[in-house]
Parts: structure tokens; sequence; C-alpha cells
């Protein structure tokens, strides 16, 4: 039995790097261009200058500040909207807790519909529909998240205790009822876990999107990479990775503080 | 008057209980007895309608109460407070809160939503909670309370559903003796005092005989006893529990709720064979 499983992984895995043009001797001889290339991005900096080298690699830094700006709020505004849609829709998601199976099925769709297109064709879609800028992000990233996020809520519903549901429908409650005193304070302290963690997630996913021209620091991205302003994509990539891990640490400490608090 | 025709659930082909009828006076202390899977548990369920009955009908007071729906039925559970087993208050939440549950069918879903009850309630839950014993954990949560206080937590529960008929499910099957003891004594009591007629799922013989009016008796789905507890003998314990021909099977003492060597209202003093009280002190019972 088990050397059938592991022909079979085999086979898929030989079919995938034959499909996936998987070539190891196309990377070793494409390293020293990758070599090549972050030696491109570096910019020219010399400690009798610094400050002025520094000012030079990071000469459009208003424009780009304004842009991270902008990336942070579209990221905010689509978990904020996001969450919304996810929270509402995961508890007549959850099996256990939506007895109307046509209810049930209806929402569990809706929610795999709105996560499983990329977030990058959303935008596209949105932009054709709404015209270019940071509003098109913010919906396209906003319905990704309800889809994966309401899903991941609708799991750690699935998951509680079943007692004190039981309690609140023998005292006379109604779903709604039901759903707010014996459900949301059992599974609150995860959903806020998830929510943190898709932020940091959506921060991400709003730097790309202007790509596509969504809103946010994708597009000037897209322009250094385009005119090959090379030293322009080291900046960006600092910036972002300096944004990302700031609102990482930040994240990780609310929701310690979060997971400890109580009678929500 | 709590009128049980002919009623009956089936799990697939299983029949849980099968063609039980019953009359229930008003203000009379039931306990239902019988082996677990016996489906004393499945019976509570059905009056209360958490449950739907495969065949018969449930009457009470002319309402018939099988064919309540929407707000009706949620408002008949409302009517039949239930207490379980394993208590079933919201852990997260304070015991005030969990208190005030027992008001939310007559709370609009809007206001109860952001947990607003009003003055009255507020005085009316803690006056339940004062009642018994419990005022000063008003605000802690739940689940920081023992298995018996947590009971007793979901009796105040009930008690603010202003019920016509309480359904206890094994309310005392996780307690120990001394909070076993409080608990039925609260139980009896709010069927003294108040006439709500109290409907009571037991595993142990001597808290049957000791607080019941009446007691009935299933096995397999089906009444096989139904009776004043005097003329529950031996034979037909036997009956119920399905242990012919083996004399000593059944004894009491071993599910024995009561309090070694300490005399209780309508109990009898402890029987040889029990088990001394662990601290070797005599514990003093708030009736």
């Amino acid at each position: 039995m088990d050397l059938i499983y592991l022909v079979v992984f085999t086979i898929c895995l030989g079919i995938a790097v034959v499909i996936g043009e998987f070539d190891p001797v196309r990377i070793w001889n494409g390293l020293p261009r990758l070599h090549e290339f972050i030696v491109k991005i570096l910019p020219v900096l010399r400690w009798e200058s610094l400050a002025a080298d520094l000012a030079e690699w990071f000469l459009p830094f208003r424009l780009w500040f304004k842009l991270l700006i902008e990336t942070v709020l579209i990221a905010f505004l689509a978990t904020v909207f996001g969450v919304l849609g996810a929270f509402l829709l995961s508890f007549p998601a959850s099996r256990n807790l939506m007895p109307n199976r046509g209810i049930l099925f209806f929402c569990r769709r809706l929610l795999e519909i709105a996560r499983t297109v990329p977030e990058l064709v959303y935008a596209l879609i949105f932009v054709f529909c709404f015209g270019i800028g940071p509003m098109a992000g913010v919906l396209a990233i906003a319905v990704h998240t309800m889809g994966a996020l309401g899903k991941l809520y609708s799991e750690v519903n699935e998951n509680i205790d079943m007692k004190a549901p039981e309690g609140l429908r023998a005292a006379g409650a109604n779903w709604v009822q039901m759903v707010r005193f014996a459900v949301v304070p059992q599974v609150l302290p995860n959903h806020v876990s998830y929510t943190l963690l898709r932020f940091e997630i959506n921060v991400r996913s709003s730097s790309i999107i202007g790509f596509v021209g969504a809103g946010g620091l994708g597009q000037e991205i897209r322009t250094a990479i385009s005119f090959q302003y090379y030293t322009d994509i080291s900046a960006l990539f600092l910036i972002i990775l300096v944004t990302v891990a700031s609102i990482d640490l930040i994240c990780e400490r609310i929701r310690h503080r979060f997971i400890g608090r109580e009678g929500l | 008057m709590l009128e049980i025709s002919a009623l009956g659930k089936n799990f697939g082909s299983v029949a849980a209980v099968a063609d039980v009828s019953l009359k229930i006076p008003e203000g009379q202390m039931v306990g239902i007895i019988g082996r677990s899977g016996a489906g004393k548990s499945t019976l509570l369920r059905l009056l209360n309608r958490l449950l739907e009955p495969s065949g018969g009908g449930i009457h009470f007071s002319g309402t018939d109460v099988t064919k309540l729906k929407g707000r009706d039925l949620l408002a008949w559970r409302a009517d039949c407070a239930m207490i379980f087993q394993q208590f079933n208050l919201v852990n997260r939440l304070d015991v005030l809160t969990n208190v005030l549950i027992g008001r939310i069918n007559s709370r609009g879903t809007l206001s109860s939503l952001v947990k607003r009850f009003t003055e009255e309630e507020r005085t009316l839950a803690i006056t339940a909670l004062d009642r018994l014993d419990l005022a000063d954990q008003a605000l802690q949560r739940a689940d920081t309370l023992s298995g018996g206080q947590q009971q007793r937590v979901a009796i105040a529960r009930a008690m603010l559903q202003q019920p016509k008929i309480i359904l206890a499910d094994e309310p005392i099957a996780s307690l120990d003796p001394r909070n076993a003891t409080r608990v039925m004594e609260a139980l009896r009591r709010i069927n003294r005092d108040s006439g709500i007629t109290v409907v009571c799922n037991l595993h142990t013989l001597d808290t049957a005989r000791s607080y019941c009016h009446r007691i009935v008796g299933m096995k397999a789905g089906r009444v096989v006893f139904d009776g004043a507890a005097e003329q529950l003998t031996q034979t037909v314990v036997r009956k119920i529990y399905g242990a012919a021909g083996e004399d000593d099977s059944i004894s009491e003492t071993v599910t024995s709720t009561a309090l070694p060597n300490l005399p209780l209202d309508g109990m009898q003093p402890g029987r040889p064979g029990t088990q001394p009280d662990t601290n070797g002190r005599q514990v003093a019972l708030s009736a």
C-alpha cells in the first residue's frame, strides 16, 4: 500500500518537474546573473559623501512616502471591509451552527468564489469597472480577504464547544442571540488573531496591486522595473521590508495582549 | 397540566423514545430513572422541542406544543427552563450575564446584541443569585466557579426565565454529594415555593425517592414504571435496570448522593457500605 503511494508520488513529481521546466543546469547557469542583478540594484554609497548618496538613492522619497501611506491605508480599509463580510458570513457558513442546508451551501460557495480568484485578477476587473486608483485595490483585497478569512473563521466556529449554544437555545434564544452570546465569546480571540495575521498579508498584497493600476507603491515598482531604474528597486524593496516587518511586530504584540483578554 | 401522548423519537432505525404517555399535573416533582441510553435525556429534549418528535403529541394547558413555530416555539422553550448535567453556561462571560441570558427570550434581537438589559432584570438576576448564595461571584467569569456553583448559576438562569416547567437533565451527575444535595434542595424549594413543575432525570434511586412525588422508570425508550416512591420495590427496580437474577446487583448506595451518617430531610441516615466524608467532618447543609 505504502509502495503504491510512493510510486504515485514519484510519478506526479516527475510530471511536475517536466511541465514546470525545472532545470538545475539552468539555475546553475543563471546564478551569476542573479549576482549581477543584485550588484546592479545596489546603490553607490561612499563614506565621505554618505548623506548625499543616501539622498540620491531615496530621491523621490516624498512621493514614495505618500504612496507608502496609501499602501498601508489600502490594506487597512480592505481588512476592515473584508473582516466585516467574513465575520457575518462565517456563522451561517459553519456546519454546526446553520441547520438550514441551503443557506449553509450558499454562504460556503460565496466565500469560496471570493477566495479562489487571486487579488490581482480582482484588481484588474475593478480597475476596468471603477477606473485606476486605490479604490479598486481596496475592493480587490477586501473581497479576497472576505473569502480567505471567512473560511478560517468558520473553521474556528466549527470547533467550539456546543454546550453553551444548547443552553442558549433551551432558554428560548433565537439564532442571532445564540450566536452572539454562546458562539462569539468563544471564537473572538481566535478571530482577532487571524485578522491581524491577515492585515500583514494585506500590506504585502497592497504593495503589489499597483502593478495593475490599483494604487499604492506597486506602480512605482513597476515603473522602476520597466524603465530599469535599478537602484530605485532596491530602495522600494527596503521600504516595503521595513514597513511589513514593523507591522508584523506591532500585530504580534497586539495579538498576544488580546488573547489574554476576557469577557467579550 | 402537561400531557404527553404516545410520544416517540427515532434516530435512524433506533427508537430512542417509544410510545411514552404521561400526564403531569402542575406543581408535581417527577423523577425519571433508568439506565443510560434508556431515553431519559431524549424525552426531556422532546418536551422543550430541542428535538423534533417523530410521532405523538405534547399538550400544555390546551396548547399543542408539537405544532409551535417561530416566536411561539422560542417562547415555549423559555417556558420550560432546562438544567443540564454539564451546566451549559457560557464560560467566557461573567456569572451575571449568564443569569441574564434567562431573560433573552423577552429581549429584542438588537438590544440583546449589545448585552443591554433593564435595571429590573439586573435586580432580578442579583436576587436570584443571592438566593443561591452566589451574589459575591456575580462579576466573576463562569468558568472560574466550581461545578456546584456553576450548576446553581444555571438554576438562577432558569429562574429568570420565569418558567412554567423546569426540565433537569441529570443535574447532579457531575457533582460531589454535598453540592448535589444543595442543587436538589434548590430544585425542591423552587418546586414547593413557586409551584413550578419539575421533571428531573436522575441516575440515583435514593435521590429520586427522597425528592420526587412521583417516579417514572424508563427502559429502552418506554415507560415501564410510573408511581410513588413507595411503590418502587426491588422487583420494579430490577425490571427498570434489567438485572434479573442478580439479587444484590442494584445497590442504592453505590451511586448514592446522600451524605453519610447525616440524616437529611426526607432521607434515611447513611446505610452500611457508605464511605466516610473524605474530610472526616460533618458538613452543615443549607436548606
